[in-house]
């Protein structure tokens, strides 16, 4: 077992990968009452087609299936999980992204038990016709509860708008129609495939002991046995550098209409600290033009074509890279045009180093802030574990971090290709 | 051992709450303004935070104040206006970087306190009054953020629900004010019930996080510093009307789920003996996803994706919440309201009780762990002018007896049930 330690942080960690593959990130702390733990697999939405265990050809599967696979793993053949978890007080859930499912409980007591029923549920499926067909009917009413959210609208709806083949352009979900497809013997087959340990982590924080609780681990994890396997070959279909769309409007029943403007960054595909330093930039400058202290929020806000509803984000992932900003707007032409123009002028801004100084502050206090939970460290930790990157190092990376690399992004950060708007009317 | 070291003194009119706690990397400070919620003082009540935003004396607009806040290494300030019962709570919280964990820094608890002194007591003004085109441009703020509302459908039907069932009395005062009232505000007449409220309202404060409680009382006493004077009108407590059956509102709109909410009058609220045994009462029915309403309406049937009930402690009010096909919505309340007599009829093992009160005991355990979660539940005590810390309040949910839950249910009455429906027929 690895024991890391982050002195300035003040954070010890442990970490060991298992004989079957699978990678444990354990994070004790003795001043904390709840343990929290989660179960990841390296696996979403975006993996539809990928050449499934023991096979050697490319299939492609229904929409929504990763989702469907994370709702049914809670069903077994003479039980349900959540009262399994109810036993020992502890709260399981479960969600599911375009490029990964995880598994997770939160408990007070009895954190053994816990972790040994979030590996044992998630390794032990069962699936049986007459339960998929059930789950049919409340997947249906999660993505009808999905339609009628306007603000979940206008994000897929941008993020569609801006790839072009990337299968982030299909909903989380799928939809009513392609959920009907799934069977059981697809969902075995994606599980097979895709929930192997070698392809999985695990991290459990809360009031234990590191030692005990490997060996548990171990036990539990030496006690089952999995095949021999490499990682999973997954096809991602080319992606251009430019937008699928530069515009589109859509109608819904709301009081103001919203405008949303994604920006398709240039640089795709990153891992290791590379992704991490470009994270930190695009989130920096983000805030320094757009957060309330901003020069360009004071502008608009003034304006009045934005209002409390104002929101900004960047999502650097392995796959994909992207940045949406958004709001209500009484006038969401005139709020495009001001948007594009401010953008554009980045081209020849360039911040200095008393500036950045202040940058670099503000994002400071807000990593800290980040470990003041159990739950977004963990989450934090494995989402950029699988990127492979240590998320504890990152205040020593925003330390190294120079004005000229923010400088440079600016030069190349807009381009009109990579641009896309998307508007929800009244 | 009690689960959070509090101190707890009166000093300048001011009550003060100190919680030192090794836990978090941060200083997590909430001031909380109390004042009765009336229809006459709502929309200027939920004006103020949109105003204090804009500026104090020191940093006198938005951008110069979020300037600050970047300087203090990006401290998260968050003001905004919500009842509890019936009280409209003004909330006002920083949380700044711990100085402990960032090399060559002492000032910065110093300068954050400081600052949210300022916020409150030294707002943005000119000529004794706030300055009239913020206020102008706040108010039109203020009514966009009325009118989104309607674009999240769940709330909009929650906000219904309370609309319809409270109709003529305090609670069905809207905690975002009135649209039609704020024509008459300006700058003056807001500014003069601002310095109402901080002579009249409770305040409280509360600081958590690693500190010197000794160091920490002296900085507080030293800034937080006021006169209160006796509030001249106490609100006049309206009785409410007994209803024979019970009411029943549909309503339609262009959305692809019908949100079907029902609301019930517990007759119990956070004062009284009952208040555990309701607590246990709304795990069993909806509180949880082993509850009744997740295993019969979700598991059971698949009508529905989420299902729960949860309760407002100070006002007595329950509230059920779902989202089904319109034509179905007959179908869910039927297995809603048979659940509830299920309950209400004993019909629970012993094992479920014990389950329930886990759970419930563990979620106030866990809320311990996050810094506003723990103030809130410490805040529920002077809301509800009963002291019930948190490890008294695990105590008696402990003590509920199967008998308890029976005598709750017994006492509880359905008021409304409202529908907002889709638009093709039922």
């Amino acid at each position: 077992m690895e024991k890391l330690h982050y002195a300035q942080i003040q954070e010890t960690l442990f970490k060991k990968t298992l004989p079957n593959g699978l990678t444990v990130f354990l994070l004790p702390k003795a001043n904390v009452t709840k343990s929290y733990g989660i179960f990841m697999t390296n696996y979403g939405s975006m993996h539809r087609t990928f050449v499934p265990i023991g096979k050697n050809e490319l299939v492609t599967v229904p929409d929504g299936i990763a989702h469907f696979l994370e709702h049914k793993l809670f069903e077994k053949e003479d039980r349900d999980v959540f009262s399994d978890f109810m036993k020992y007080g502890a709260s399981p859930n479960a969600y599911t992204s375009f490029t990964k499912t995880a598994y997770l409980f939160s408990a007070t007591d009895n954190v053994k038990e816990n972790v040994e029923l979030l590996l044992d549920f998630v390794q032990d499926p069962y699936f049986s016709e007459a339960s998929v067909e059930k789950e049919k009917g409340i997947i249906a009413q999660e993505i009808k509860m999905y339609d009628d959210e306007p603000n979940w609208r206008s994000y897929m709806g941008t993020v569609k708008n801006m790839y072009v083949n990337l299968p982030i352009n299909i909903d989380i979900a799928g939809t009513v129609d392609s959920i009907q497809q799934i069977t059981k013997e697809d969902l075995y087959m994606c599980y097979n495939t895709f929930y192997h340990p070698a392809n999985m982590a695990l991290f459990v924080a809360g009031n234990f002991d590191a030692a005990e609780m490997l060996e548990l681990i171990e036990q539990n994890q030496a006690e089952k046995t999995f095949p021999e396997a490499k990682p999973p070959e997954v096809k991602f279909p080319y992606e251009p550098e430019k937008v699928n769309a530069q515009k589109e409007t859509i109608k819904l029943p709301v009081s103001l209409p919203k405008l949303s403007l994604g920006i398709k960054e240039k640089k795709q595909q990153l891992k290791g600290e590379v992704l991490l330093r470009q994270d930190l930039i695009q989130q920096m400058i983000l805030d320094h033009l757009f957060s309330k202290s901003g020069a360009y929020y004071k502008e608009l806000y003034e304006k009045e074509l934005i209002d409390d509803s104002f929101d900004y984000s960047t999502t650097v992932e392995t796959l994909f890279n992207f940045t949406l900003i958004s709001s209500d707007t009484e006038d969401p032409e005139r709020l495009e045009n001001e948007l594009k123009e401010m953008l554009e002028k980045t081209k020849s801004l360039t911040i200095d180093e008393a500036t950045f100084s202040i940058m670099k502050k503000r994002k400071m206090g807000e990593y800290l802030r980040s470990l003041n939970s159990l739950e977004r460290i963990a989450n934090e930790y494995l989402h950029y574990h699988f990127a492979e990157i240590d998320y504890f190092h990152a205040i020593s990376i925003l330390d190294t971090l120079t004005v000229d690399e923010l400088n440079e992004h600016l030069a190349e950060w807009i381009s009109e290709d990579r641009l896309t708007t998307f508007v929800i009317t009244i | 051992m009690a689960l959070l070291k509090t101190e707890s003194f009166v000093q300048n009119d001011i009550r003060f709450h100190l919680l030192p706690t090794d836990r978090y990397k941060t200083i997590t400070v909430v001031a909380k303004l109390k004042s009765p919620l009336s229809r006459e003082t709502a929309t200027m009540r939920a004006l103020i935070p949109f105003v204090l935003k804009q500026g104090t004396a020191s940093f006198p607009s938005e951008q110069k104040l979020r300037k600050r806040l970047d300087e203090l290494y990006g401290a998260k300030f968050e003001i905004d206006c919500n009842k509890k019962g019936t009280n409209h709570i003004l909330h006002v919280q920083l949380e700044f970087a711990n100085e402990k964990f960032i090399p060559n820094e002492s000032e910065i608890t110093n300068e954050g306190l400081k600052l949210l002194w300022e916020i409150i007591f030294r707002p943005h003004i000119k000529n004794d009054q706030f300055i009239d085109e913020i206020v102008a441009r706040e108010k039109r703020q203020l009514e966009n953020k009325i009118n989104s509302l309607y674009d999240n459908k769940i709330a909009y039907a929650n906000e219904r629900l309370v609309e319809e069932m409270y109709k003529g009395e305090p609670y069905a005062v809207k905690a975002d004010g009135y649209i039609e009232d704020l024509r008459d505000i300006d700058g003056k007449s807001l500014y003069d019930y601002y310095k109402r409220a901080l002579t009249e309202d409770d305040i409280d404060i509360y600081v958590l996080g690693d500190f010197s409680p000794n160091e920490m009382k002296e900085k507080l006493t030293a800034l937080f510093s006021r006169k209160q004077a006796k509030r001249e009108a106490e609100v006049a407590k309206m009785a409410r009307k007994k209803r024979n059956e019970a009411n029943k509102i549909v309503e339609r709109d262009n959305i692809s789920q019908a949100k079907l909410h029902i609301g019930y009058r517990t007759n119990c609220t956070y004062k009284d003996d009952g208040y555990f045994a309701l607590q246990v009462f709304n795990g069993l029915y909806g509180g949880f996803p082993i509850s009744r309403l997740f295993m019969n309406v979700r598991e059971k049937h698949s009508l529905a994706y989420y299902v729960a009930s949860r309760i407002e402690s100070h006002v007595g009010l329950l509230v059920v919440y779902s989202g089904v096909e319109t034509a179905k919505y007959e179908r869910a309340y039927q297995i809603i309201e048979e659940q509830f007599t299920d309950l209400k009829n004993g019909h629970f093992t012993e094992d479920e009780l014990t389950h329930v009160k886990k759970l419930i005991t563990s979620s106030i355990k866990e809320t311990l762990d996050h810094p506003t979660g723990t103030i809130e539940l410490l805040y529920q005590q002077i809301v509800g002018e009963r002291e019930l810390p948190p490890e008294t309040l695990i105590e008696n949910i402990n003590r509920v007896k199967k008998e308890d839950v029976i005598a709750i249910a017994e006492q509880i009455e359905l008021d409304t049930i409202y529908v907002l429906a889709s638009e093709e027929g039922e």
